[in-house]
């Protein structure tokens, strides 16, 4: 059983290391670009997979994907005189052998109302292990990461609503043996 | 004078049957609207109070859910499920973490409330490591802060909800139309 990984700054990448690393991903919206006035940018990089055993839950061997990312966020227009607070996650959606659909939440957060709307992080790691229910991260090339929210009211509906502009993160078609975070 | 006596009789007593017909329309009424609602909603319970702290600071202790449980309504990572574990009654309102969903619909899911620091699996009964569609009472849809702690009130001190049923008796047979 693998031991979690420490969350010490991202080790220095060599050249040589054993497993295949995906190229990062083409990022969907070009920095100079103006999009829609509420600009989201989730940028991912060098995902990687592992085989172990899901230590969180049923006791077989699964794959775990790490990913790494960036996260450009302004959520100043979605707030208004009704909303109390945004629960912000990212999602990955994929479909493997076993499963139809899958849906992982990678990482949260509470934003209330009167805190910077602005978000800007950088090299986030994963909150929630990124676990499969199986083998089918390996090789799959269609991992899609949204970035939703959603809006809880003072007193009201309560819609989800889906960030647009997805990115795909393709996985490599190995595993990788030593430490990636 | 008898028969005077034997009139004035009979009209309280026709007043107080009316009294009572009109308090049994009332609750039939009330539960009407409450069936009502279970079929709109598709959820045996579409109003929830909030009993623990495991959401905040989105819901509170005292708030009033509102559910809908349509299966055309997929369950998706995300959403505010309120759930019952097999052998316990008291439901849960928890965030859905995950989803693996099979090619014939069958969803198995995961949950995490929003204030704990890990996800359910410890909730779950011994063994179990997924949710599914027929643990869930309903999706939360909509919610008003702070007027469930009548509820709370009422399950915690039963004088208090003695007291508040026999004044709402109190107060339908004596009203007058």
């Amino acid at each position: 059983m693998r031991e979690p990984h420490d969350s010490a700054a991202r080790p220095p990448r060599t050249p040589n290391r054993r497993g295949v690393r995906a190229a990062r991903p083409p990022n969907p919206h070009s920095p100079g670009s103006a999009c829609s006035c509420r600009r989201r940018r989730c940028l991912p990089t060098g995902p990687e997979g592992k085989n172990v055993e899901d230590f969180t839950g049923p006791r077989e061997r699964s794959d775990l994907g790490f990913i790494t990312f960036d996260i450009t966020a302004d959520l100043e227009n979605i707030f208004d005189w009704n909303v109390k607070q945004l629960f912000l996650y990212l999602s990955a959606e994929y479909s493997t052998k076993n499963n139809a659909l899958n849906q992982v939440v990678l990482w949260d957060k509470i934003v209330l109302r009167g805190d910077n709307p602005k978000l800007l992080l950088k090299d986030m790691k994963t909150k929630y292990f990124f676990f499969d229910d199986g083998n089918g991260l390996k090789g799959n090339r269609n991992v899609t990461l949204t970035l939703s929210w959603n809006v809880v009211p003072n007193a009201g509906i309560l819609p989800l609503v889906t960030g647009s502009g997805h990115v795909s993160v393709p996985f490599p078609d190995t595993y990788e043996i030593t430490k990636s975070y | 004078m008898s028969s005077l006596l034997s009139s004035n009789f009979s009209r309280s007593y026709r007043k107080l049957y009316y009294q009572v017909l009109n308090f049994g329309m009332i609750v039939s009424s009330a539960l009407m609207i409450w069936k009502g609602l279970m079929v709109i909603t598709g959820s045996e319970s579409p109003i929830v109070v909030v009993l623990s702290g495991s959401m905040e600071p989105a819901f509170h202790r005292g708030d009033l859910l509102f559910l809908t449980n349509r299966v055309e309504d997929p369950i998706r990572v995300g959403e505010i499920v309120v759930f019952r574990i097999e052998g316990r009654e008291i439901p849960i309102v928890h965030r859905v973490l995950k989803i693996h969903e099979k090619q014939n619909g069958h969803i198995k899911f995961l949950t995490k409330g929003d204030n704990n620091a890990v996800d359910d699996r410890g909730l779950y009964k011994q063994g179990q490591h997924w949710l599914e569609k027929k643990d869930v009472v309903g999706r939360a849809r909509g919610f008003v802060p702070y007027i469930g702690i009548v509820t709370i009130l009422m399950n915690d001190y039963p004088k208090f909800k003695y007291a508040v049923l026999f004044l709402l008796g109190l107060f339908v047979l004596v009203h007058r139309e």
